[in-house]
């Protein structure tokens, strides 16, 4: 009885918050990264292009218009 | 240590975005692409000069390879983001393990989802007018944004009124606010209506119920393998001694 009581308060138990200065450069530079892949996933040659043509919106084509990105 | 346990979760979170993404896409080949490709025999039938464009990818690379490489960049790129906020909300947003907070963090990602969704939601092929692309993708992100800042607001709204009302009805009164707040946007902020005459209803609605289907699991997967590896990185020493025998030397 006494092992089932203990064993998920051991689990429920609040980790400790991780310290924001450890956060801050992965958040900067991932961050960053990742959301420089989502706009060549969502919105690159249809509202803005950074590159000339039609290759990246038609190759990501599909992806745009399920994935909810309005494509045009 | 810490650098080193963030980096770790990182990773963890960008792979469970992976496998997420590999789900996502099974289920967007299977209940999307019938309804593309139906959406854009619809364009061809209808289309107002009868010249073909020039197909700079195929068909069949779009709806295989093409939906792969976005919805897989997709699921990394969102695990990699969702990890970094699963790093700063765990210990944070209250007395929540590992595994508790991954499944909080992917409901109020699927919210953020549907906030935009609702107001402009996903169109297929044939419908959207290109004039307005620029103006309905910049919309898009706005509204994505106000989400995420109002779910935020609502966060810390819902912890101030805790102590006075208690964490029910605190719980309450931020997610009441939060969609008020949403509702106010979207009266004020311009809708399209880009169906063209004809267009059939029900593969309009059967569309968007499967982009819908996407985000679903994609963020349903997340939540519980991020949850299951990151239970793992937090509490190493207790999983070690609870499921694992003396690792040997290797």
């Amino acid at each position: 009885m006494a092992q089932t009581i203990a064993a998920p308060a051991a689990g429920t138990e609040a980790p400790a918050p991780l310290p924001l200065k450890a956060i801050a450069p992965w958040a900067l530079f991932v961050g960053v990264l990742m959301l420089v892949l989502l706009y060549f996933i969502g919105a690159e040659q249809g509202a803005t292009s950074l590159l000339s043509g039609t290759d990246v919106h038609e190759w990501v084509h599909d992806g745009r218009h399920l994935l909810g990105f309005p494509c045009h | 240590m810490n650098s080193l346990t963030i980096r770790n979760l990182l990773v963890r979170g960008m792979l469970a975005g992976l496998a997420a993404g590999v789900l996502a896409f099974v289920v967007a080949y299977f209940l999307g692409e019938p309804r593309v490709d139906a959406a854009i025999a619809f364009e061809e039938g209808h289309s107002h000069d009868h010249g073909h464009e020039v197909e700079v990818v195929s068909r069949a690379m779009q709806s295989t390879a093409g939906l792969a490489t976005g919805v897989l960049v997709y699921g990394v790129a969102l695990g990699g983001i969702a990890a970094l906020v699963f790093c700063f909300a765990l210990g944070r947003i209250g007395r929540f393990g590992a595994r508790t907070t991954a499944v909080l963090l992917s409901g109020a990602a699927l919210v953020v989802y549907l906030v935009p969704f609702l107001k402009y939601p996903a169109n297929p092929p044939a419908v959207g007018d290109p004039d307005t692309i620029g103006q309905r993708t910049a919309l898009y992100f706005l509204m994505m944004l106000l989400g995420i800042l109002l779910a935020v607001g609502a966060t810390l709204l819902g912890r101030r009124l805790a102590p006075k009302l208690g964490n029910w009805y605190a719980t309450v009164a931020a997610g009441a606010a939060f969609v008020v707040a949403v509702g106010i946007a979207y009266a004020f902020l311009p809708s399209f209506d880009n169906v063209p005459h004809g267009f059939s209803g029900t593969l309009l609605w059967q569309f968007r119920l499967s982009t819908l289907g996407i985000q679903l699991v994609l963020w349903t997967a997340f939540g519980l393998l991020f949850g299951h590896l990151a239970e793992r990185v937090v509490t190493p020493a207790r999983q070690a001694v609870a499921a694992e025998p003396a690792p040997v030397a290797s």
